[in-house]
């Protein structure tokens, strides 16, 4: 059953060039909608990009992207998943390179 | 005026753009309005190296429990997803099946079944495979402990009447499976902490049991979680109105409507605050308060500068929850990427778009 759910649903009303469409991701939730959302509406092609769960007890989000000039949303949510991934490998890079090098307080708890 | 020159925060920190407005009654300018198109003539569409340039990750405190670091020049959105994953998607280990052979303490068979599922275990995670529902308990994902403790009546002129009195988390046996006995040779699966009391017993009273630990991730139990707390808070900005001094007569009583330290007074009875002590603000409002306070100090807070508090409870070294919570993270958008790219390339075959099927339907997610 799990494995039949596909993790990508293009849900009915989408433009037929994908300038505008709404995207169903299965198996997640605010945590990869909410940041998708802002990277997404990082991308100055896209006019409207919004998020939502649409019930709780039900394991998916659904993340509306509309472009402007036609340009196929698909393409901008592939750049937005590349450009989140950058974001997380400088953001590891930042932590490590400070937990080696920086001077913190290093202190004693008690469990 | 706190943007003075003996400053010990960046002075970017007093742009107002990064405030977030905090007043007696409401907050205000939570959301970034950084993004193309909203300010006329300004870019800001997602560029690398201008993140790079103004990320700033540094570790402030670190314990065997505990770590703080600052998050600095990122979205809500982005520590958000960072802090849901540290509570609910970084796997751990944890006992999932109980079997009873034999429980004749007064705690109940399906109560002591929780409260042991609860019990952190110091076992690698990364050692593990998921075991999916109904699947079939091996080596490399299930791990066995026993539980047989008995009650007796101690000799007269021992310290306590009772032996085995308390059934403690320490009182897990390991049973190593297949390979576990070499895979865990150098640290034996145990309770992080051994003196978790489970049970209390009486002399005569037994418990029995066979517990199967599995990996898990919190989201499905708590008992998955890896972090015992993983918050954070933003830093606390403390304005004084050059404009408009509080009055030397109030200035002590200005002082402690703030954490200590935060407002220093001078001998002349002059306000200044100190920036060392800023990111201690509990940030009460007491000053908003006051008729003679009354437009002397703005309370802010910096929008994208988070102060991460995470407490590890469990296998993972503190310092170590953050990169697996970003793994965890770029795995999810490994595999919603697969996904779009098949679905692009399915596009691209069909030769003229991913158009909507004759229900209405389009379903081409597999990977």
């Amino acid at each position: 059953m799990a494995d039949e759910t596909p993790k990508i649903q293009i849900l009915k009303g989408a433009a037929s060039d994908l300038s505008a469409a709404t995207y169903q991701i299965h198996d997640e939730s605010h945590t990869i909608g909410n940041a998708l959302r802002w990277m997404l509406m990082k991308n100055p092609k896209v006019e409207f990009c919004g998020y939502s769960v649409p019930h709780p007890s039900e394991n998916h989000i659904n993340m509306r992207i509309q472009m402007y000039d036609g340009l196929s949303s698909l393409a901008a949510l592939l750049q937005a998943l590349k450009d989140l991934d950058d974001l997380c490998v400088t953001i590891d890079d930042a932590y490590t390179y400070s937990l080696r090098n920086d001077n913190y307080e290093r202190w004693d708890e008690k469990s | 005026m706190a943007s003075s020159s003996s400053s010990h925060l960046p002075q970017s920190v007093f742009n107002p753009r990064r405030h977030v407005g905090v007043h007696a009654e409401r907050v205000s300018d939570v959301s970034s309005t950084e993004f193309p198109g909203h300010y006329p003539g300004e870019d800001h569409s997602w560029n690398l190296a201008k993140f790079k340039q103004n990320l700033k990750v540094s570790v402030k405190r670190l314990s065997q429990r505990s770590v703080e670091f600052d998050l600095v020049g990122v979205d809500a959105a982005i520590a958000n997803a960072f802090r849901r994953i540290l509570i609910a998607e970084v796997p751990t280990i944890a006992i999932e099946d109980v079997f009873v052979f034999n429980n004749t303490s007064v705690i109940h068979d399906e109560i002591l079944a929780q409260r042991i599922g609860l019990i952190p275990l110091n076992v690698d995670p990364r050692l593990f495979d998921f075991r999916p529902p109904g699947g079939i308990p091996m080596d490399r994902n299930t791990l066995v402990f026993k539980l047989n403790v008995t009650c007796e009546r101690a000799k007269k002129g021992s310290s306590s009447p009772y032996i085995n009195e308390y059934v403690k988390s320490g009182d897990l046996v390991w049973e190593p499976q297949g390979e576990q006995a070499t895979v865990f040779a150098s640290r034996p699966p145990a309770a992080t902490n051994p003196d978790i009391v489970l049970a209390k017993l009486r002399p005569g009273q037994v418990i029995e049991m066979e517990l199967h630990a599995i990996k898990g991730v919190g989201k499905e139990h708590a008992k998955w979680s890896p972090v015992a707390t993983a918050t954070y808070r933003l830093h606390p900005l403390v304005l004084l109105n050059p404009s408009k001094p509080v009055p030397p007569e109030h200035a002590q009583k200005f002082a402690k409507c703030f954490s200590p330290g935060v407002v220093e007074v001078s001998a002349a009875g002059e306000v200044s605050i100190n920036e060392r002590y800023l990111r201690t603000e509990t940030m009460s409002r007491e000053a908003l308060r006051h008729k003679e306070f009354e437009g002397c100090v703005e309370l802010k807070r910096i929008r994208d500068w988070f102060i991460f508090q995470v407490e590890s409870e469990g296998p993972y070294t503190p310092e170590s929850l953050l990169p697996e919570s970003i793994k965890v993270m770029r795995g999810k958008i490994a595999s919603i990427r697969a996904a779009a790219e098949a679905l692009l390339e399915d596009s691209q075959h069909l030769g003229g778009g991913v158009g909507p099927d004759a229900d209405g339907d389009v379903n081409m997610g597999g990977q």
